[in-house]
Parts: structure tokens; C-alpha cells; sequence
């Protein structure tokens, strides 16, 4: 009846595993029960979880992905314990296999259900306001897709409780990985959570893909659209073209586990190298997907708080464009090791490399926007001058390990975990903080703590190298990755250094939330009521902040680059029409949880072999695709007194704040002051 | 007269710290190679950091410097806000990363092909080969031209030329002795190759570097290289004694365990290291059988 779910997959030996297996289904009826008692069930189902509105859906992905950072940094942090403590005789308090779920489970959390959240949260809420648009072009999808994310990062929480998660790391270790060396639930858990997730993100990918190319207002030539927009474009691009991969991989593994296939098997024809091919096709772009949307975010910044046009605006574009292109060329450097030929080696080496180029071009692109600028110091700012110190070091030492004789040394050794950190943290992390930040006022109408904002900065700058570089010292010392417990007593200092740092970013991230509860604290001190409180250059800035729900009254007819800029520049901005019209609105739909709920059931029946659950949970996801599809009732008609009313109170705001007496950038940049 | 005393103050810590550095370096595995293959990898390394330092470091002082220079409290700076391009910037910044990575890809041609960890390293001497099995979780090496064999300890004359010709009982694994150079990758079924030379005497350690299930943190050995008279007397003195790795005392060694105690045999069956290859054979149909090539020959 229950497969292999029984009473002794739940936690209740370790500990901490206890604590959570206990604690986490208190913290859970608590809040279903306070949620109930405060009557805001009814509240939050209207207004949040069947919303179609991209930029609520922004705000719930974000909330998933900060959430799930909690449980990566405590993971990080027991790591580092570990390994500041067990040396020789010292055995720590992780047993191997512990550790070994800890950092399988830190690596597809970071980059599965923290990043790609908050990156697709991050587009959500800026690319149609970017680009003119009333909503992404297929809003119900785009609520689908959020839920598939909810559920697939709600089975990763359910590992810590029942079963346990993969031990062969976040990106699959071929053979170990298979039924014979890892028997339990850990790699099914593992496999479903990444396909469950990956769906989402694909629908996704296709989503902002035909929204960019075919909601943009009239007027706004792809040469025309904002550096956000551009590297969005890219990513989802990315996305389409390289999830497929993903899937495939995992599939493959799924017909071996579950049904004794040899695709990844050492024995009767299986071979493992084979994996490794096709993980890292979708993995490597996987990296260019997560980093090119933070690049424009530091575009964006970089211009606004500069003052001043973005520098070399094309050579940004032909080098995001060049970044994607390569990123599928350059997958075999994730295994020089692996015996392959050396024109092979070369061949990849080099183009690996190459990518360098386009990346280089534009840091200083970034450079020469700050050049002859009046740069503000604002936080967005901070997190993108801290990433053009910290990113160089991360890219160069790609560049090193792009050297097949110099990977031979370093790879598979801490060296390489420096190495990613040293992308993702600066490049990836920063990015996403300094465009939470610069959109927190436009998405929620309020501006943001500087003071706390800064200080979490200074932590994590200060953290980061702190943590990584004894790494990177440590590679060159031959140490191992993945080891929870060495002999070599000249490492444990580095290693109790790079505890302290991942201290001081875990001291980042409080500092970092304390920054966003006194932001909400002084809500009604700190309201923007321009909705454009950054002096900002594009058209999420033309309206009231928070966006009202049809975002634009009107379409915008873009004329230039950075096109709202131009027009407070000639007084043209704020500008209001002769009359309102009604507006069609997407209607609001359960269907995306219904369709979370049952490839949530799905995923954990195929995981403990439930297997009439897995049919009721796909029958549930096909027969509510089936009632979506019937539904003609998508619309409803937003009427233009509304609207009209809407608009006469942001004016009015606007010309309380004195914004409209004279509509230069001027007057808007000593009110900063 | 101050700014000399800040220069001989600069120059000074300079020297310290260069000094420090240095020193540092001994002890850090790669970057004090006790062998060919290491030291041109440390070299290649070194040059590499350095071609990368001519952008990272102007990017560093260009933010740092932009930043206080055009902070918006400094009213005197120049202030360009539509200055949205220079197609003599544009050239610079195109072609200085271009003309790094031509150099650069230019050194990884050269040395991918004479650092080819397949090809024995050039020396006057006889390779020496050692088969070399990973299990869960130990190490087997098969010495087959002096006939001896030895678990989770490997013994290397200096000066010779050492072909490892690599397969595993168990998962992936990776084979890396950080004090003389380049690791490889091992995998059942298959063979692949690893050619190193220790060029002096002392105590290393080799390990895995693929995480392999639970024996992993402890799949580290002790690599000894010894004079080639040394070794020669540690042969002979290995061959006197009663002892021999027959295919069913390998079988027990091949059981999943954590750290086997180093042990040696006076000699082995033969036959060991392609029964372990083909353990895994594939089954062509037509009554041959035979392991997976190693990834280089198929290509």
C-alpha cells in the first residue's frame, strides 16, 4: 500500500534530524492554524496562490527562494564545523554520509531552489513593467510554473523528514549514483525534485521568451530594451535550449533505478562518461543562466546610480549574446580528467577560455558607465561595486582551471569549490541582492533601510573572501572536495578561518533580513510615493509604486534607450492622456496548485514507490490541464473610472511630492538630497 | 625625503611578503613539485595567474578609483550623462582580453599536448608500469614486471619514468598524488592511464579525489619514492617472502572496507588486473567478450 514509506524512514535518530522531523510539522499546523484563526486562509487564496498577477507570482517566488536560502546556509554551516573539527583523531559530529547529504543537498538547494527562484522572481516582477506590458503572455502558466517550483522545493523539505536526501552531490556522480551503490530514497528524492522543478522552469523559459519578444510596447526596438530585459531574453533562450538535457539525463538515471536499465551502469554496456556528457550540457549553460540575468541587473544598477547612459550598450547585447552562444560549447571542461583526447582537451580548453572575452568586455563596459558619472552610493550600488572587486578573482581562476594541465591539478580539490563560490556568491548572489533591492520600492511601495542594507553588504565582502580564499590555498594543497574528515594538521587553520567567514556571511544574511523587517517596520516613514525613487532611467519607473494591477494605464509609446529617462530629461514624462479606456485583465485561477499539489504527490510516490498514488497524481495533473484548457472564463474588464480613479490619486501624490511642477531630473535629484 | 621613506617602506614590506610567500610555498603540494609533470603544471599555473592579473588587477583599481573619483559629493569631476560610447575604449576593451587569450590558448596548445597525462614522460630511463585498481575503499597496485603487489601503499623509484594503467572494481574514482602532478579519473570496465615521474626522494600522499560512498575521506596512501637501489632491495626483499595475491585473496581485499592494512605480496596472479576489467565486460553476441576501451581509443 505505502511502498517502501514505513516507520523507519522517519528521522528520529539523529538529533538534529529529530528537531526537524518534530519541529517541522509543529511549525506547519501552527501556521495552517493561526492562518485560520486570523480568517486570512480565504485572504491569501484569493489574493496570492491563485493570483495571475506576474508580479505578485514575483514576490511568492523570491519569498521560496529566500526561505530555502535559511536551510542552505545552516547546512553551510554545519559543513564548516565539521571540517574545522574533524582532523585526525577528531571525528566531528557528521558521519560520512551525513556530510555527504549536507553538501548534496547545499548544491541543489543554492542553485535549484535559491537562485533560479529568485532570478525568475526577479524577471517576474521587473520585464513586463520593463518592456510596457500588462502581464507575461501566458499568465496562467505563469502561475503553474510557480507551483511546480513550490512543490518540487516542498519534497527537498520533506527529505529532511522522511527518507533521507541524494549523497551523491547536486549534480549526480555517475555510477555511485545508481540503485546498486545508492539504494536508499536520497537519489530519487534527488531526480524528482530536479524534474518536478525543471518543468517550471522550461514553461518559464517559454513564458518570458514569447513575452519579451512579442509584448514589448510599440516603439521599443530590441536594440531599445533595457540591458535587464536583453540578458532575460538570453537566459530564457538558455533555458529552452538546455533544460531538455536535464531532463533527459535524469530520465535516463530514473529508467535505471526504476526499471534496471544499464544507461549509467558500470556493468552490461552502461557507460558512466556518458552522464557526465549530458548532465553538464545543460549543466554548464545552467551557470550562464543563473549569472547573465544578475549582469543585467548590475547593468541597470551600474546606469541609474552613475547617472549616466549605460556605457557601450551594444558590445553589452553582442556579449551577452556571445556568453550564450559558447555556453554550449564548453560542457568537457567539467571532466579533462576524464582520459579524453588531448585535441579534445584543447579544443574545450580554449573555448572556455574564450567566453573570458565577452566577459571581461563587460566589466568594463560597467567601468566606463561609473566614468564621468555622478555615482549615488546607494545599496543596489554597494552589491555591484562589491561584485566588479570580488567577480574578477572568481573568473580568472575559471580561466586557470580552463587550462587542461593546470585542471589536473586542481580539479576535484577545494580549488574548485573557491572557484564557483567565487562566480556564483559575487556574480550570481550580489546580483539578485542588488536588484532585490533596487525593485523592492517599485514592487512593494516601499524604500529600503540603507543603513542595514550596507552593513549586511560590508559582511558579506568581508565574509566571502574570508571564507573562500583559505580554499583556494587549500586546493593547492591537494585537499580533496566532499571529505568530512583529513589527517593533514597544516589544513585545520585555513579551514577554522573559513569557518569564521562562512560566520560572518551567515551574519550577512541576518543583517540582510534585519534590513527588510525595519524597511516593513517604518512602511508608512519610508513610502515612495513617487514610484520613482532611484532617479530611474526605464519604464518600471513611469508608474505608481506599488504597480497598479494593469500596470500601465496606458501603453507607452517608447521612442529611446533608458526612454523614461529621456523624458523627464525634455519634460515629457508624466504626461496624462485625454481619457481612460477599460482594461482586459487576466482572470485569477487555481489551477497552478491544484496542478502543485498533485506532481507534489506524484514526485513523493514515485520516490517511496507508492504506485497508485503516482497515477492519481499524474491523472491529477492531466485532468486539471484538461479543465484549464475548457475554461473560457479567463477575463474579466478592469472599467475605466476605475482606472481613471486609480490615476488621479498617483498624480495627485506625484504633484504633493513635487514632482510635476517641473518634471526635470533636477528637481527629482534634490529631492534625494 | 618623505616619499623616499615611503618607498624604502614599500619596498621593504614588499620584500617580506614576496619573501613569505615563497616560503609559504613549501608544503604547498603544488606549487613545490617533486616531479616533472608537477613542475611545468606549477609553471603553466604561475603564468596563467600572471596573464590573468592584467585584468583583474586594473578592474580592481578602476572600480576602487571610479568610484572615489565620480562619488557624487565630488562636484568637480566631470560629468558626461549622455556619453554613451568611444569606439576607441571599445577597441581597447576588445582586443587587450583577445590578445590574453590568444597567448593563453596558444600555452594550452602547447602543453595540453606534451602535458598529456596518456604519454610517458621523456626520460632516458625504462617506464616503469604499475596496474592500479580502486576498490570500495582501498588501493591495489600490481607492480607486473617486478611481480610484486601491495595494498594502500605505493613505492616509486626516483628518477623513472611510472606508467599507471588504472581500472576500478567499484564507482569512479580519481587518482592524484598532488606532489608530483596531474590526476585522472579511474572507471570500472575501462582502463586509463597516468604517467608521472618523481625526480626525488620522500614521503607523499596519494588520494582520491572523487567522492566514492563512505570510505571516501579515508581513500588517501602513502606514496614513497625511494632511490632506484632502494626500490630494487625493496623488491627482492618483497620476493623473499612466502606471501602471494591470488585471485580469491584479491576478492577479499575487493570487499567494500575502509582502510585495509598496508600489505605486500612476493606476487600475484596475472591475470587479476583484466579479470577486474572484466568484471564489467560487455557481451557482443558472438561469444567474445570484452571491457569497455578507455575513453581515449574510442575517440
Amino acid at each position: 500500500m505505502f511502498g517502501r514509506l514505513n516507520w523507519d524512514q522517519f528521522q528520529l535518530k539523529d538529533p538534529f534530524l529529530l528537531a526537524a522531523t518534530i519541529g517541522m510539522p509543529i511549525v506547519l499546523i501552527a501556521v495552517v492554524v493561526l492562518l485560520a484563526y486570523f480568517k486570512k486562509w480565504g485572504y491569501l487564496w484569493r489574493e496570492w496562490f491563485t493570483t495571475v498577477d506576474h508580479k505578485k507570482i514575483g514576490i511568492m517566488y523570491i519569498l521560496v527562494g529566500l526561505g530555502m536560502m535559511v536551510r542552505g546556509v545552516a547546512e553551510v554551516l554545519m559543513m564548516r564545523a565539521q571540517q574545522s573539527i574533524a582532523m585526525g583523531d577528531a571525528q566531528g559530529f557528521l558521519a560520512p554520509d551525513k556530510y555527504a547529504e549536507l553538501f548534496s543537498v547545499h548544491g541543489t538547494i543554492m542553485i535549484i531552489f535559491v537562485a533560479m527562484p529568485i532570478m525568475i522572481g526577479l524577471m517576474n516582477i521587473a520585464i513586463p513593467l520593463q518592456i510596457g506590458a500588462r502581464d507575461v503572455a501566458y499568465p496562467a502558466l505563469n502561475s503553474i510554473s510557480l507551483w511546480l517550483t513550490i512543490s518540487s522545493a516542498l519534497l527537498v523539505m520533506a527529505s529532511l523528514v522522511i527518507g533521507s536526501f541524494s549523497t551523491s552531490g547536486w549534480t549526480g556522480i555517475a555510477p555511485f549514483f545508481e540503485k546498486q551503490f545508492s539504494p536508499g530514497t536520497g537519489v530519487d528524492y534527488w531526480t524528482w525534485a530536479l524534474q518536478i522543478s525543471g518543468v517550471g522552469t522550461t514553461l518559464t523559459g517559454i513564458n518570458f521568451f514569447v513575452t519579451i519578444l512579442r509584448l514589448r510596447a510599440p516603439g521599443m526596438k530590441l536594440m531599445k530594451m533595457p540591458m535587464f530585459t536583453w540578458t532575460s531574453l538570453t537566459t530564457t533562450v538558455l533555458i529552452i535550449l538546455s533544460f531538455p538535457a536535464l531532463t533527459v539525463a535524469l530520465l535516463l538515471l530514473s529508467l535505471d533505478r526504476y526499471l534496471g536499465m544499464h544507461f549509467f551502469t558500470n556493468d552490461l554496456g552502461g557507460v558512466v562518461m556518458l552522464y557526465n556528457n549530458i548532465f553538464w550540457m545543460w549543466g554548464h549553460p545552467e551557470v550562464y543562466i543563473l549569472v547573465l540575468p544578475a549582469f543585467g541587473i548590475f547593468s541597470e544598477v551600474v546606469a541609474t546610480f552613475s547617472r549616466k547612459k549605460l556605457f557601450g550598450y551594444e558590445s553589452l547585447v553582442y556579449a551577452t549574446a556571445v556568453i550564450a552562444i559558447l555556453s554550449f560549447t564548453v560542457w568537457l571542461h567539467h571532466f579533462f580528467t576524464m582520459g579524453n583526447d588531448t585535441s579534445v582537451n584543447i579544443a574545450f580548453g580554449i573555448a572556455t577560455m574564450i567566453i573570458a572575452i565577452p566577459t571581461g568586455v563587460k566589466l568594463f563596459d560597467w567601468l566606463f558607465t561609473m566614468y564621468r558619472g555622478r555615482i549615488q552610493f546607494s545599496t543596489p550600488m554597494y552589491w555591484t561595486m562589491g561584485f566588479m572587486v570580488l567577480f574578477g578573482i572568481g573568473g580568472m581562476t575559471g580561466v586557470l582551471m580552463a587550462v587542461p594541465p593546470i585542471d589536473y591539478m586542481v580539479h576535484n580539490s577545494v580549488f574548485l569549490v573557491a572557484h564557483f563560490h567565487n562566480v556564483i556568491i559575487p556574480g550570481v548572489l550580489f546580483g539578485y541582492f542588488a536588484g532585490m533591492i533596487y525593485w523592492f520600492p517599485k514592487s512593494l511601495g516601499i524604500k529600503i533601510d540603507e543603513t542595514w542594507g550596507k552593513v549586511a553588504f560590508w559582511c558579506w565582502t568581508i565574509g566571502f573572501p574570508t571564507a573562500f580564499f583559505p580554499l583556494y590555498a587549500l586546493g593547492l594543497m591537494g585537499m580533496p572536495r566532499r571529505i568530512s574528515h583529513y589527517d593533514d594538521p597544516t589544513w585545520q587553520p585555513l579551514l577554522i578561518v573559513a569557518g569564521i567567514g562562512a560566520l560572518i556571511i551567515t551574519a550577512g544574511l541576518v543583517l540582510f533580513a534585519v534590513q527588510g523587517w525595519k524597511t516593513v517596520k517604518d512602511r508608512k516613514k519610508n513610502a515612495d510615493t513617487t514610484g520613482d525613487p532611484w532617479n530611474g532611467r526605464t519604464l518600471e519607473w513611469s508608474m505608481a509604486s506599488p504597480p497598479p494591477v494593469y500596470n500601465f494605464a496606458v501603453i507607452p509609446h517608447v521612442e529611446e534607450r533608458d526612454d523614461f529617462w529621456e523624458k523627464k530629461e525634455k519634460g515629457t514624462a508624466y504626461q496624462r492622456p485625454e481619457k481612460y479606456s477599460d482594461i482586459h485583465l487576466p482572470k485569477n485561477i487555481p489551477y497552478g496548485v491544484y496542478i502543485g499539489v498533485a506532481s507534489f504527490l506524484f514526485g513523493f510516490a514515485m520516490i517511496f514507490y507508492i504506485w497508485w498514488l503516482a497515477i492519481l497524481g499524474v491523472l491529477g495533473v492531466i485532468v486539471t490541464l484538461i479543465l484549464s484548457g475548457n475554461n473560457d472564463d479567463t477575463e474579466f474588464v478592469f472599467p475605466a473610472e476605475e482606472v481613471k480613479r486609480i490615476e488621479d490619486a498617483h498624480y495627485e501624490r506625484l504633484a504633493a511630492a513635487g514632482v510635476l511642477s517641473g518634471t526635470s531630473t533636477t528637481t527629482l535629484e534634490h529631492k534625494h538630497e | 625625503m618623505v616619499e623616499k621613506k615611503v618607498f624604502r617602506f614599500v619596498f621593504k614590506v614588499s620584500v617580506v611578503a614576496v619573501a613569505t610567500l615563497v616560503s609559504s610555498c613549501q608544503g604547498v603540494a603544488l606549487l613545490d613539485p617533486k616531479g616533472p609533470v608537477g613542475a611545468v603544471n606549477r609553471d603553466l599555473l604561475m603564468i596563467a595567474v600572471g596573464l590573468g592579473f592584467l585584468v583583474v588587477i586594473p578592474v580592481i583599481a578602476m572600480t576602487v578609483w571610479f568610484a572615489v573619483r565620480y562619488h557624487e559629493s565630488n562636484k568637480k569631476a566631470t560629468y558626461k550623462p549622455h556619453w554613451e560610447g568611444s569606439l576607441r575604449i571599445e577597441a581597447v576593451i576588445w582586443l587587450v582580453p583577445i590578445a590574453i587569450i590568444v597567448v593563453l590558448s596558444y600555452l594550452t596548445w602547447v602543453y595540453t599536448i606534451s602535458q598529456d597525462p596518456y604519454k610517458p614522460v621523456p626520460s632516458t630511463e625504462k617506464v616503469l608500469h604499475v596496474q592500479v585498481i580502486s576498490t570500495d575503499w582501498n588501493w591495489v597496485f600490481l607492480y607486473p614486471d617486478q611481480g610484486v603487489a601491495q595494498v594502500n601503499k605505493l613505492v616509486l623509484p626516483v628518477g623513472v619514468p611510472v606508467t599507471f594503467d588504472m581500472t576500478s572494481s567499484a564507482v569512479m574514482t580519481s587518482f592524484f598524488v598532488p606532489d608530483l602532478g596531474s590526476q585522472m579519473y579511474i572507471m570500472a570496465g575501462m582502463v586509463s592511464h597516468l604517467n608521472l615521474l618523481a625526480s626525488q626522494p620522500g614521503q607523499f600522499t596519494g588520494k582520491n579525489m572523487e567522492y566514492s560512498g563512505e570510505g571516501y575521506n579515508s581513500m588517501h596512501f602513502p606514496v614513497v619514492a625511494v632511490s632506484k637501489d632502494e626500490f630494487a632491495k625493496w623488491v627482492t626483499q618483497t620476493k623473499a617472502t612466502p606471501s602471494a595475491l591470488s585471485w580469491d585473496l584479491f576478492q577479499q581485499v575487493n570487499k567494500p572496507q575502509k582502510d585495509y592494512p598496508v600489505t605486500t605480496w612476493a606476487s600475484f596472479d596475472p591475470a587479476i588486473f583484466t579479470k577486474v576489467v572484466g568484471l564489467f565486460a560487455v557481451n557482443h553476441g558472438d561469444g567474445t567478450s570484452k571491457g569497455l576501451e578507455p575513453a581515449k581509443s574510442t575517440n
